[in-house]
């Protein structure tokens, strides 16, 4: 493509023809606002906020859909461009029945920001949308149609990224509604819309620029359990792989850094006894995970094997694809396998009872919150996990209790279900359960010392990553899905593969539907980046070399209880 | 003489409001070499107060089909589809009767499509079972229209007057609709270049009595007085006379606001929310009007379509040429 050159508030800037005038901008720091672009997403053009003057151009235009064609001259800055996008932002503020004080989105709220920034009147238009419906999906989701601003992204995110199509559309005009497509089957009109199910996975809510679509947030709940805490009782966090890396950029740190220290001494001023790492159990999982693929591979069971960490993805399985709940892996998850292990292991080693004691995830995703509620994952008949909490959800609670998080110092973990490999570690990137029990299995099949340990072809943004490996007298393939909507690629021929790992969210947990908004392919890249140096920087690499890990596994095998712990079953499930 | 040629000497305007370059619509298209193609025939007609296109479809339903056919041919595409209002169901067998071997598909425009069902990119969107919706441009439908590929979208004017021009008939002539409180209503045929006043006398529909004028459709055009009617009517062609009479501001006004409000697709901010605020404004019992002028010109300058930015030209036209004191007599 010629490079050429166009003026943006007469600067001078090189370009080629591929980009609109909206990422020229930002890309030179240029600031033109925008609620309904983003970069994940296609264009739409509908909020009206990021215009600008072109000379030559009658109207005024939206700098998103435009592309940059030699000498064009663009201001975005003229008394003509605020009047229209100041006018269009106070509309859609009036669309908006805002609930900051509650609202877990007021950290990451977008549109609070822009009418902050341009100082908008916000009392003029009364609010339009008191009236509006909320729909809950599941104990995971929910989008309250009073706090929608008509952007859409949510759909475009559920359409595009999951590939489930469980939003749509619905009336014209003002009355337009973003509506769940089951929703229909209480009004009595399923028979087309049967077949529709939300997988919980949350990619509305990170793309919602203003929080209509959001978490079903239990800060009260956890508050409430916080202040009634009875003497012999204690609070257990557990922290997932992908948080610690983007858990910053809600205090204003640069997304990928590394803050595991000041999250857990955040969390002990928030009240909780013991902080333990989902990093551990993520080495359990890979564990679990390895003897299963191998086992499948020497006894020929069925194959692929399939990965079955991330939640949304197997609500997918048992509703959409049930032909393939014989290929997920038996190993229940990472933040299953910690929780089991802090009702048994840990409160037997501590003498606590195991009723006494709390269990509250720090998760980037809100599909956690419904993994957490299955009732195949409970143990004695009760849930292991008593809330969960996304990124956003933590992030608010610690600003809400005024804890100033950049200066906090660091603390260290409980070390008896904290110390974990750099395997464990990945779990929170696409690539990263499979490179870990790829390390595992191989060293394990090849009975030797890994040849390698990074493997880098399992990495990156690409939406299918597909390898192959030669192990003894076979070879393995291997498919990596990023991003549920990528899993339509390989569908009809799963037989192709032994292992297949699934990440509903683009990128895998560090793009997790409860990540800090907003999350976009650079940001993404940054917190992925954060996990393959925490990984790198480990001396033990491995998850079978885990010692901490192998006492856990024996103490459960030795109790007899190691079948209900790391295991579990799935169910074919209707829509 | 080529067709094109032949469309290229007179200088042909489409005919569907905007005036584009009939021959360079069509330059685009065929650069558009080896895709398959798609003739598209806009006879939506939502324009309140335009009826031109139907009274083509009744009473020149032998030369529309064969023009169709002419352009079918010259840019060799796969099929034709016209595009009708739902009102125009009851010529539909007529129709059928003209097309004998050729591949046009006769398609209704729904009742709840609204108003900007006319704007071609939405046409396209309803055509191919989407949201009634406009789209993104560009890319244009001459580069990538009706399923992703080259289309050439004429109004039912257009193709009649390419039919004229291919057979040597073409005398410069367009429809204009007459209405409103006049003698006698009707669409009538007459030289492009006739001033607004000359076509009133002409077909002896020049009013008496204290008036004014909106040409370019009910919902769309700009609105003069009396001594204005010296240009040529634009749009579509449409002339309404109005009584200082029987008119008031406030509900002439208040319906264009109406209409505009209730056919809003939903899509911008601008239109949606605007629309809905001025609503409010007419609808209210005390009426805020400070936000009045400034969502008008917003709707004008930032609204997505075409569609929504046109309520700014017979409200601003209305204030400009009729009632300059408009706001405050209110």
């Amino acid at each position: 493509m010629k490079k050429f050159y166009i003026k943006i508030n007469n600067k001078k800037i090189l370009t080629n023809g591929e980009e609109s005038i909206l990422n020229i901008a930002r890309k030179n720091k240029i600031d033109i606002p925008s609620l309904c672009y983003h970069p994940d997403l296609p264009v739409k053009g509908n909020c009206g906020l990021c215009l600008v003057e072109i000379k030559g151009f009658k109207k005024l235009v939206r700098a998103c859909s435009v592309k940059a064609r030699p000498d064009m001259e663009i201001k975005t800055n003229t008394a003509r461009v605020a009047k229209s996008r100041n006018l269009n932002l106070e509309l859609l503020y009036a669309e908006h029945v805002n609930k900051c004080n509650t609202c877990v989105n007021s950290i990451d709220c977008q549109l609070l920001k822009l009418v902050k920034k341009y100082k908008i009147d916000v009392t003029e238009f009364p609010k339009r949308k008191t009236e509006r419906k909320t729909y809950k999906f599941g104990n995971a989701v929910e989008i309250d149609g009073s706090q929608c601003i008509d952007c859409r992204s949510c759909l475009d995110a559920c359409q595009l990224l999951s590939g489930i199509k469980h939003l749509e559309l619905k009336g014209r005009g003002i009355n337009q509604e973003i509506v769940p497509k089951t929703e229909d089957k209480l009004s009595g009109l399923a028979a087309k819309k049967k077949g529709f199910v939300c997988i919980y996975c949350g990619q509305c809510a990170l793309h919602c620029p203003v929080g209509a679509a959001q978490e079903q947030d239990q800060i009260n709940e956890l508050e409430l359990a916080l202040k009634n805490k009875s003497k012999d009782e204690i609070l257990v966090a557990q922290i997932a792989p992908s948080v610690r890396v983007s858990i910053g950029e809600e205090f204003g740190l640069k997304p990928g850094t590394v803050v595991t220290g000041k999250l857990v001494t955040a969390l002990k001023k928030l009240g909780f006894d013991a902080v333990i790492d989902v990093n551990f159990g993520a080495d359990i999982t890979t564990i679990v995970e390895a003897q299963e693929l191998i086992d499948r591979i020497k006894n020929k069971k069925p194959l692929p094997l399939l990965t079955s960490c991330c939640p949304a993805w197997v609500r997918y399985v048992e509703y959409y694809q049930p032909e393939l709940i014989k290929n997920l892996t038996s190993s229940r998850s990472p933040q299953m396998h910690t929780a089991g292990l802090v009702k048994t292991y840990f409160a037997k080693r501590n003498n606590i009872s195991a009723d006494k004691i709390k269990v509250v995830s720090i998760m980037p995703c809100t599909a956690k919150k419904y993994e957490a509620t299955r009732k195949e994952l409970r143990y004695k008949d009760k849930d292991l996990i008593d809330f969960v909490l996304t990124t956003r959800e933590t992030a608010f609670l610690i600003a809400k209790n005024k804890i100033k998080f950049n200066a906090l110092k660091n603390s260290k973990m409980n070390n008896m279900l904290s110390e974990h490999s750099g395997a464990g570690a990945i779990y929170g990137a696409s690539g990263g359960v499979m490179e870990s029990a790829i390390r595992t299995a191989l060293h394990i099949l090849e009975n030797k010392k890994l040849p390698k340990i990074d493997f880098k072809e399992y990495r990156g943004m690409e939406g299918l990553k597909e390898a192959s490996i030669k192990i003894k007298n076979r070879k393995l393939n291997v498919a990596i899905v990023n991003g549920l909507a990528n899993f339509q690629k390989i569908v009809d021929q799963i037989d192709k593969y032994d292992y297949i790992e699934v990440m509903t969210c683009p990128g895998g947990c560090i793009g997790g539907g409860g990540q800090p908004i907003p999350t976009n392919s650079d940001i993404r890249l940054a917190r992925m980046k954060a996990l393959y140096s925490i990984d790198s920087k480990k001396k033990l690499r491995k998850a079978h070399e885990n010692t901490y890990a192998l006492k856990a596994l024996h103490y459960l095998e030795s109790q007899k209880i190691d079948k209900q712990i790391l295991h579990t079953t799935y169910s074919k499930k209707n829509k | 003489m080529d067709l094109l040629e032949k469309i290229k000497k007179h200088d042909l305007k489409g005919r569907g409001g905007a005036g584009f370059s009939v021959y360079n619509k069509w330059k685009l298209v065929l650069k558009e070499k080896g895709k398959e193609k798609y003739l598209i025939i806009n006879g939506a007609e939502g324009e309140p107060g335009v009826k031109k296109d139907e009274y083509i479809i009744k009473h020149h339903t032998k030369e529309l089909v064969a023009g169709i056919e002419l352009v079918l041919n010259y840019i060799k595409a796969k099929k034709c589809i016209l595009f009708l209002n739902h009102d125009y169901k009851k010529y539909g067998e007529k129709i059928k009767k003209y097309i004998y071997n050729t591949n046009i598909e006769i398609v209704y425009k729904s009742k709840n499509a609204g108003y900007v069902a006319g704007e071609e990119s939405t046409m396209l969107n309803i055509l191919e079972n989407k949201r009634s919706e406009p789209r993104i441009r560009p890319p244009f439908p001459t580069e990538s229209g009706y399923k992703e590929s080259p289309t050439l979208i004429h109004n039912i004017e257009t193709i009649y007057n390419i039919y004229l021009v291919y057979h040597g008939k073409f005398k410069g002539n367009r429809f204009y609709t007459i209405n409103g409180e006049v003698k006698n209503p009707g669409v009538y045929n007459l030289p492009a270049n006739y001033t607004i006043a000359r076509i009133l006398e002409e077909t002896n529909n020049f009013p008496l009595f204290k008036f004014f004028v909106q040409h370019g459709g009910q919902a769309s055009g700009e609105i003069i007085n009396s001594s204005q009617l010296k240009k040529q009517a634009s749009g579509c062609g449409a002339i309404t006379i109005y009584s200082y009479k029987n008119n008031s501001d406030f509900k002439l006004i208040k319906n264009l606001i109406y209409f505009y409000f209730n056919n809003s697709c939903g899509k911008c901010t601008p239109c949606r929310e605007g629309t809905y605020r001025l609503k409010e404004m007419f609808s209210g019992e005390k009426m805020n009007w400070s936000h009045f002028l400034e969502l008008i010109d917003n709707l004008e300058d930032s609204s997505f379509c075409a569609l929504g930015s046109s309520l700014a030209t017979p409200v601003k036209s209305y204030i400009k040429n009729v009632n300059p004191d408009f706001k405050p007599k209110l």
